[in-house]
């Protein structure tokens, strides 16, 4: 499937046929309200809250916030931001209920420090990878963004960025700037390996622990079903320095690593590592 | 654009950070609109600690509001008391700019607001 990313910028790539063309269509819609309950359950929110809408577009998201009953948490009051100016008429004709803001989110947030309780962006960070002009780029819009959505934050908060990643490198170039501006990132994947798969890039701010979970993605997902947890983080003792050097160990590390290299390495056998006998 | 809004929003001119004066933006020729929204109370005594009370003293004076109490109230307080609550809901949440200029003080660097929604994109040598 064509990217819009790659060929035109948020603001352009939005006038007035793509925005009405993006809201009106059905299957769009109920992929965006299923996203945004996913990432409603996510940040479980247990009370009426303050949210920030990232891309919020022509409010497609926010109208299930501000429609979420009260026994569910709501209903929320957000603020949305968004670069086009076509989405945003959208949104007014529907006559959404949040506020809109029209700003560019690679420019920072122009909110003072612990402003929201949560945060959600559906299908929009991933335009922060695209630089449409000399004087800016990906790296600088993207920590911008994050340094911006970390001060807003309230201690405690939680964001929820479902985006689509062009590809490895590019989830890894978000999720690595998330962490730089000083999140507790992980990622959520529904469907992996299918066409349908979709990216949630889960943040937290600060490290409270709420109802004796932490803060951090492992402690979102305790007591979902159906999530399996893939803990990449280096654990606190990193196995190095264990291995003494010149160690039958040590010289079996090595040449496994000679051998991922590619290189040519003698086979091992039971003489591996021995000390030569004393030939005289 | 809601008053609630404004008592959030700071200027985004990368110079402002620093600065004390870019908080709050203070509204100029603005046009208000009043709308009817059903009273949450849970959501303003949710928000009450967060609001700065004397930027939104600032800005109620500078819209034409009389003047509000020196001391913002306890969630107590507005529990117990439901025309203050209603008096707060009135002024933050059905209170909204609907067109009109947000001033920094700091910069003077002026966001137009149109049909309530406030254009904060910058010119790249400001960001």
């Amino acid at each position: 499937m064509s990217r819009p990313e790659d060929t035109l910028s948020a603001d352009v790539h939005y006038d007035d046929v793509e925005a009405r063309k993006y809201t009106t269509s059905s299957r769009i819609q109920n992929i965006q309200a299923s996203m945004a309950h996913r990432a409603l359950e996510l940040l479980d929110l247990s009370s009426p809250s303050l949210i920030l809408d990232v891309g919020c577009g022509s409010g497609l998201s926010g109208e299930i916030l501000s429609s979420l009953p009260p026994e569910e948490g709501g209903p929320h009051v957000w603020i949305g931001m968004d670069v086009s100016a076509s989405m945003l008429d959208v949104a007014l004709q529907r006559d959404v209920e949040g506020d809109l803001l029209l700003a560019d989110i690679g420019q920072g947030v122009p909110f003072r420090a612990g402003t929201f309780d949560a945060a959600i962006s559906i299908s929009a960070i991933q335009w922060l990878c695209n630089a449409e002009s000399s004087d800016v780029s990906p790296q600088g819009r993207l920590s911008r963004f994050f340094n911006g959505l970390y001060a807003s934050l309230k201690r405690g908060g939680r964001a929820v960025c479902q985006f689509y990643p062009k590809n490895d490198e590019q989830k890894k170039m978000i999720t690595g700037a998330a962490v730089k501006a000083g999140f507790g990132a992980g990622l959520l994947e529904d469907d992996p390996d299918t066409k349908n798969v979709k990216v949630y890039l889960v943040l937290t701010v600060g490290q409270a622990v709420v109802n004796g979970q932490t803060g951090d993605i492992t402690g979102v997902v305790k007591g979902m079903d159906n999530v399996d947890v893939m803990d990449a983080r280096r654990k606190a003792s990193s196995g190095k320095g264990e291995i003494k050097k010149g160690s039958k160990a040590w010289i079996m590390h090595k040449k496994e690593q000679m051998e991922r290299k590619g290189k040519v390495v003698k086979s091992t056998s039971k003489y591996t590592g021995r000390k030569r006998r004393i030939a005289f | 654009m809601k008053v609630l809004s404004l008592n959030f929003l700071s200027c985004a001119v990368k110079g402002c950070k620093s600065s004390s004066d870019s908080y709050p933006l203070h509204p100029k020729d603005a046009e208000l609109v009043q709308d009817d929204i059903e009273v949450n109370a849970q959501l303003l005594i949710n928000l009450l600690p967060r609001i700065d009370w004397t930027a939104l003293t600032t800005t109620a004076t500078e819209l034409g509001f009389p003047a509000l109490p020196p001391q913002a109230p306890t969630p107590e307080e507005l529990e117990a008391d439901e025309a203050k609550l209603k008096d707060l809901h009135h002024l933050l949440m059905e209170t909204q700019i609907m067109e009109g200029k947000l001033v920094c003080a700091s910069c003077g660097h002026e966001y137009a607001v149109r049909e309530g929604i406030a254009n904060f994109l910058l010119p790249s040598h400001l960001v």
